[in-house]
């Protein structure tokens, strides 16, 4: 059923990446007519393919090719060339997410206006409001079958989560459930009912986790009108001689470039490589690279203000058990400058394997502190921050100058400071973290330093006006009609809620519009 | 690593005071490692028996698990020796890094690492070179390679894959109940 096109049908929309973006927005467009062929750099693994093993898991689905970093964050000492913890696969990083769908807060829309003025953070309303994106949230909801929306039930809680419920309400907290989730908690839109298998992070092999790969793109291969062709990794843009894109080239599966015409390219690389395509795709018309007159193609990358704590107590947790992240605590993440900083947080249940635990529990440490909190991880508890950060210029992705990739194209170099308010606010969220497993009987807590990233954002911003971002309202490109972004990298500033539901939510919005405009013959 | 019986042939009286003087529970007979409390044996292909043994030891003082048996230290700097057959550049960093180790073991104690008595003092030896290249890569490595031999999972109270066994939906996910 899954459409083939020809290499020269300049009618069809091209869409690079098939996450939780670009999958999403390819089969909207295949439900609405519109011929599409999704570009995927990564392999396709199915549902049963996937592997609990976490180390396994990984080299299947990990984006692992090189990039470089540098900045004060800690991913750079500690995991110098694997900046990002995402996926290279069909499905995206929809692999690997662990199904948190919150809305925005109304304010989060409209930092600059709120938060006021602070040193150093590049802040900037969103050109879209809540109240214009609520109709796409619902629908974005009830597409992915969230839990607590549309009558679904939520997940039971396991045990990690009956920890953090007991400390948090102990210490006062109010609003704490288990999540508002993307996982069936009953059979749902032919997708069965979570088993509490744990390992979210690897690939659901029950299918009950919302991916693009088993939950989207299936649908839009069966109207007959999307393509998705895997191993093919976009190596720039090309444009025609009145400035619009026609086509992209692309390494296919034998590594040999070539060229997919194309009537319109959205781009939805994840929050890394969307502008490093649209970088490497600069001309003698576009010096600066594709849709960058503004200059902000690449920068004000944001990665959440996040962070864990684990906790170990006198008796067994075995937080690996069921769903990893149904949980949350919500008190902390309204904007309450009174704590010392702008915006807010989210506490979320987050476990690991005991490979990934001593891996990332206190990179690089060794010795007796460290082996005897791993001695104690069938005790141990544990919880993620997800905040917002503050976006700035000087946090950005650039053409690395000397490392290429395979095709030669320049890797990617992430830099990445910390501003004051995310130090601010992680050093909060650890005290209260902290204070919610001391409630219930912890005996050792650990602040457990940043992974790294896996909600890249804000890197071909959204605004109002052309100079002070790369895309309008809908994703468009202020300097390119024909030109899309349509993932995490247009999102203004990050909130502090997981951005997947937002991303869905806006893929399902320019969808519409980009039918409507083709329809009209705009682009 | 390879699980066999010792040899039938003691070691050689040079060997067995070497043995002596080192304390260890592993004797070296010929290029084969010996562990006869645990029953196991690893054939030193590449680096310098002595060295794996080092490096065995090493491997205990920067991850200490006190109920881990030495084969689990032994597996998890196993692909050094396989990788010193191929790298050289490899091979040289572990050698060096080792005689290097053993230099400032003999200048304190006068004894090679492996024979340095207490904790404690191996340790303080490791503190002065954990910046190293050769540290980095052991540390590097043995993460990965010593707490993801499943063997080891349960030791730890961590049961693994799940979803062949139907996931935890009836499997105790919360069972938890002394809060």
């Amino acid at each position: 059923m899954a459409a083939k096109f020809d290499l020269n049908d300049d009618s069809v929309v091209v869409i690079v990446g098939s996450g939780a973006g670009g999958g999403t927005l390819g089969t909207e467009l295949a439900l609405k007519g519109v011929k599409v062929v999704i570009l995927e750099a990564g392999k396709r693994h199915e549902t049963e393919d996937f592997i609990n093993d976490e180390w396994a898991s990984f080299t299947q689905l990990a984006w692992t090719d090189m990039r470089t970093t540098s900045g004060t964050w800690r991913v750079a000492k500690d995991f110098a060339t694997l900046p990002a913890w995402i996926v290279k696969a069909v499905g995206g990083s929809t692999v690997h997410w662990a199904g948190a769908s919150l809305r925005f807060q109304e304010h989060e829309f409209r930092t600059k206006t709120v938060y006021g003025a602070l040193k150093g953070a590049n802040l900037l309303d969103w050109p879209i409001t809540l109240k214009e994106l609520e109709p796409y949230y619902a629908r974005a909801e009830t597409r992915m079958g969230v839990t607590r929306t549309n009558n679904i039930p939520g997940l039971p809680g396991n045990n990690n989560f009956k920890v953090l419920e007991a400390g948090a309400k102990k210490v006062g907290y109010k609003d704490v459930h288990t999540g508002n989730m993307a996982i069936n908690s009953q059979e749902r839109d032919g997708r069965g009912a979570c088993q509490q298998i744990g390992f979210c992070f690897q690939g659901c092999k029950s299918g009950a986790k919302w991916s693009t790969l088993v939950a989207e793109i299936p649908k839009g291969e069966a109207t007959g009108k999307l393509e998705v062709r895997p191993e093919s990794q976009v190596i720039r843009i090309e444009h025609d001689a009145k400035g619009k894109v026609n086509g992209v080239v692309y390494a296919d599966k034998t590594g040999a470039l070539v060229k997919q015409k194309a009537r319109i390219v959205c781009v939805a690389g994840n929050s890394i490589e969307s502008p490093r395509l649209l970088l490497n795709s600069a001309s003698s018309t576009y010096k600066d690279g594709l849709a960058n007159s503004s200059g902000q193609v690449g920068k004000n990358y944001m990665r959440h203000m996040t962070g864990s704590v684990y906790a170990v107590f006198d008796k067994p947790v075995r937080m690996y058990r069921g769903t990893t992240m149904a949980g949350i605590v919500r008190d902390e993440a309204i904007h309450d400058p009174k704590r010392g900083f702008v915006g807010g947080y989210e506490l979320e249940t987050l476990s690991l394997g005991l490979p990934f635990m001593a891996a990332f529990l206190d990179p690089g440490h060794w010795g007796r502190e460290f082996t005897t909190a791993l001695d104690s991880y069938e005790n141990m508890a544990g919880m993620w921050i997800v905040g917002e950060d503050m976006p700035q210029e000087s946090n950005r992705i650039t053409l690395d100058a000397k490392a290429k990739d395979k095709y030669g194209m320049p890797v990617a170099s992430v830099h990445f400071d910390d501003h004051a308010n995310d130090i601010a606010m992680r050093n909060h969220a650890y005290g209260q973290g902290k204070a919610i497993y001391e409630s219930v009987g912890a005996t050792r807590t650990f602040p457990t330093t940043p992974y790294p990233s896996t909600h890249n954002l804000g890197t071909n911003r959204m605004s109002e006006k052309a100079k002070d971002g790369v895309v309008n309202k809908y994703g468009q490109a202020h300097d390119i009609k024909n030109l899309f972004v349509s993932d995490g990298s247009q999102f203004t500033t990050g909130g502090a809620e997981n951005p997947t539901l937002t991303i869905v939510a806006l893929a399902i919005r320019q969808a519409e519009y980009i039918a409507a405009e083709m329809g009209k013959n705009t682009i | 690593m390879t699980h066999k019986t010792p040899p039938a042939s003691a070691p050689n009286r040079r060997d067995f005071l070497a043995q002596t003087a080192a304390v260890s529970t592993i004797i070296i007979s010929g290029t084969a490692l010996i562990n006869q409390g645990e029953a196991w044996g690893l054939e030193a292909k590449n680096l310098k028996p002595e060295t794996m043994r080092t490096l065995i030891k090493l491997a205990r003082d920067i991850y200490p698990h006190d109920r881990l048996a030495d084969r689990f230290y032994a597996e998890g700097v196993k692909s050094f020796d396989a990788k010193a057959g191929t790298d050289p550049k490899t091979k040289t960093l572990i050698e060096t890094g080792v005689a290097a180790l053993d230099k400032s073991a003999s200048a304190k104690h006068r004894v090679p690492y492996a024979a340095v008595g207490w904790e404690a003092e191996r340790v303080a030896l490791l503190k002065a070179i954990e910046t190293t290249p050769f540290f980095q890569a052991v540390r590097g490595t043995l993460v990965v390679s010593l707490y993801n031999q499943k063997e080891l999972w349960p030791l730890f109270g961590y049961e693994g894959e799940s979803a062949i066994h139907g996931g935890y939906i009836n499997r105790g996910f919360n069972d938890l109940k002394w809060l």
